[in-house]
């Protein structure tokens, strides 16, 4: 095991002492973030990329809670970023969604209010009744985006419920409130609670940073993912084109005579392939804070996409290698799929103005599912809503290292 | 002294072409041993196997009572190798090389730091220690590369045409080192086509050719199979008919054999000096005019001509 890290270590030495590897891992993805952020205005105030997401919101719901969602939606904090309407059909709100004219309808259910909040005199129901979020598949990023807001509205109804709850029960125990005044207090405090949600201002989504960030969406931090992920690629497609020249140079023949077991050898390469991929996506993501005050978002959940990359990005990588025969067909192969990875991952263009086929071939690049998830972060998720493209990414990487393994026993590392 | 290494039968194919074809010799401890052979001979393939690099189609080799098929992790750990490449990475400097290729044989800590300071006072380049591989010349990798092969002290030391390609003051000091490491008690297997070069290291020399190990034996057990004959060597202007005149030569009495190799005739002789008239005089009798001439002494060269009808470096 020792020598397998040994091997990676090396090989991470050497593609940071190789000039020009370091002006495609790094100073390429950076020129061309800033180059986009100049197209698109970031550098210039004027903002743009990612706003006006259509939604639908259906509102069977005659209670507060249901109102203040709406209200909320079209308030205009959030104007510049969604674009709300309502209707009163569920099925009519759900065939624009599959129509491709908004990017999600909400169903705010009948009692909703009442299941939250029990009118007076009643006991709440055993069950609180769901809100329901009706996605358009073709337009994750924006889906996420309606998500993270419903999900910070429902956070803030269920924090205030429980605080009023906590409330009550002390004011009881301390015989400021007689029991038998607890059932009506608990009414009008939650209609506090409701009009205060119904408020656009007390739904405050940029009182905290992980709302703020949702509200604030940075397109760079759409922008710099994508070229990160996309020289990604080439750094995957580079470092596993090490193994082919090192078959050339004979350093692993040497290393195949030496007493270290052929499975080491080929782990160590691709921890080595691994290993510079991390290298150069976290320097990319520090680089872009310090100088571009990017939010990346959550950095545990930071951490573990850019794991997850490049694990499927060295997949890639190594698949490449195993495939080709010279390391020029790596270069050559590598290039055309670092490019149309980076167009069909996301990376220049966002996925959900592209066709429907385009989406789903895309699910094979992990451009897209590192997108997917440096947006949810970006958005202010954290690591909890990662889950998809992580797995996703996980056993892509799994995927490509069985397919190249096979290539690899039936060649011989060693066999030009 | 007892045997190191023990080649039986030893065949190896790709695919339909049979690149060695069963040969078979040993090795005895602190011997230099040499496999003479032209390019494409099989000398490298014969490495390549015996170092575990690549399987071996049928037969085996045992290394210091190690099977090379069956065992080997073990063998492994008692070569050493200096391929006919430089095996290095030019962008570390040699002491970076030398600290991992160390690594890679499992030393470590102060055992490694002391052995790469020796390894690199042996080949001459601790002030240059620093400097990345890629900016030395071409005799100083070789050193390293050598470098590489004893870090970890082999018992058995491959030397795969350690001198190709470079200036003849490193082939001297190469050739050097190699007698020094002997001397030192290293077993050496070295493989050339350089006929003087094994004549000069080996204690016994293998003559290969086309995968067949065609002779082997002392350096005067092998000029003996030609019957303590010499040389004569005729060397002509680019312009002259040289096969007529290799046809003219052979023709003589006295001329045991006759070939054509690069604007010269090679001619087998028992006395060299008494052939020489007649042969000088065919020259003239063709209009074809010798612009040097040589005598030599029973050699391997004269060896491999006699037992191939080839001349070395054809």
């Amino acid at each position: 095991m020792k020598k397998l890290f040994l091997i990676g270590l090396k090989d991470l030495k050497l593609i940071f002492r190789d000039p020009a590897a370091l002006v495609l891992m790094l100073a390429a993805p950076f020129a061309l973030t800033l180059g986009l952020g100049f197209v698109t205005g970031q550098f210039g105030g004027s903002g743009s990329g990612i706003g006006n997401i259509p939604v639908v919101i259906v509102n069977q719901d005659s209670g507060q809670l249901g109102a203040a969602l709406v209200e909320m939606f079209q308030s205009e904090q959030l104007s510049d970023l969604v674009t709300a309407t309502q209707l009163d059909d569920p099925t009519e709100a759900f065939q624009q969604v599959d129509d491709d004219l908004v990017a999600a309808a909400i169903l705010v259910p009948a009692g909703f209010t009442d299941s939250v909040l029990p009118p007076a005199g009643q006991s709440a129901p055993g069950r609180t009744i769901q809100l329901q979020v009706y996605a358009n598949p073709t337009r994750p990023t924006s889906v996420g985006v309606i998500k993270t807001i419903l999900e910070e509205f429902v956070n803030r109804l269920e924090v205030a419920r429980v605080g009023g709850t906590v409330a009550i029960t002390q004011l009881i125990e301390s015989g400021l409130v007689p029991p038998q005044e607890a059932a009506a207090l608990a009414v009008e405090l939650g209609q506090q609670q409701a009009d205060s949600l119904a408020e656009s201002n007390a739904i405050t989504l940029t009182s905290n940073v992980a709302s703020e960030a949702a509200v604030n969406f940075n397109p760079l931090a759409y922008i710099a993912p994508g070229m990160a992920l996309m020289f990604l690629m080439y750094t995957a497609s580079n470092a596993g084109r090490t193994l082919l020249l090192e078959r050339d140079h004979g350093t692993l023949p040497r290393l195949l005579i030496s007493p270290t077991a052929s499975a080491q050898v080929l782990g160590g390469k691709i921890f080595g392939v691994y290993l510079s991929g991390v290298a150069q996506m976290l320097i990319l993501i520090i680089a872009s804070t310090l100088l571009f005050q990017l939010q990346w978002g959550d950095p545990l959940g930071v951490l573990a996409l850019v794991l997850a990359a490049v694990f499927g990005a060295t997949g890639w990588g190594m698949v490449i290698t195993a495939l080709a025969k010279r390391p020029g067909q790596v270069a050559a192969v590598g290039s055309v799929i670092m490019l149309t990875f980076g167009i069909l991952g996301g990376s220049f263009i966002n996925l959900e103005v592209m066709p429907v086929w385009v989406q789903f071939a895309s699910k094979i690049t992990p451009n897209a599912w590192g997108l997917d998830g440096f947006s949810t972060l970006a958005l202010g998720g954290g690591l909890n809503l990662l889950g998809r493209p992580i797995l996703a990414l996980i056993v892509m990487g799994l995927a490509l290292f069985a397919v190249a393994l096979v290539f690899f026993n039936r060649r011989g590392m060693a066999m030009k | 002294m007892p045997t190191i290494l023990e080649v039986k039968d030893l065949v190896k194919k790709y695919g339909d072409f049979t690149a060695v074809k069963g040969i078979s010799f040993n090795i005895q401890e602190g011997e230099i041993f040499s496999l003479l052979g032209p390019n494409g001979a099989g000398k490298t393939t014969t490495i390549s196997v015996l170092s575990t690099l690549y399987a071996a189609t049928s037969g085996d080799a045992t290394i210091a009572g190690h099977s090379v098929s069956k065992d080997p992790m073990a063998v492994r750990k008692v070569i050493g190798v200096v391929p006919q490449e430089i095996a290095l990475y030019e962008d570390l400097t040699a002491r970076e090389n030398l600290n991992f290729w160390g690594q890679m044989y499992s030393l470590s800590g102060k055992a490694l730091k002391d052995r790469v300071e020796e390894i690199l006072e042996q080949i001459g380049l601790t002030d240059k220690a620093r400097d990345k591989v890629k900016t030395y010349s071409g005799g100083m990798k070789r050193r390293v590369n050598i470098g590489v092969g004893l870090l970890h002290k082999p018992s058995l030391l491959f030397m795969d045409e350690p001198t190709v390609g470079i200036d003849p003051q490193s082939r001297r000091a190469i050739l050097d080192s190699v007698k020094d490491l002997n001397r030192q008690g290293m077993t050496v297997l070295y493989t050339t086509h350089y006929m003087e070069e094994a004549a000069e290291l080996s204690n016994r020399v293998g003559i290969i050719d086309h995968g067949e190990l065609i002779a082997l034996g002392t350096q005067k057990e092998l000029t003996r199979q030609v019957g303590e004959m010499e040389t004569l060597v005729l060397h002509v202007d680019e312009m002259q008919d040289v096969q007529r005149l290799a046809k003219a030569v052979e023709a003589l009495e006295m001329v045991r054999h006759a070939e054509v190799s690069d604007h010269s005739v090679t001619a087998i002789v028992p006395e060299a000096e008494e052939a020489l008239a007649p042969a000088v005089t065919k020259a003239n009798e063709l209009g074809i005019k010798i612009r040097s001439v040589d005598i030599r002494e029973p050699n391997l060269e004269a060896v491999f001509l006699h037992l191939t009808g080839r001349a070395l470096r054809d």
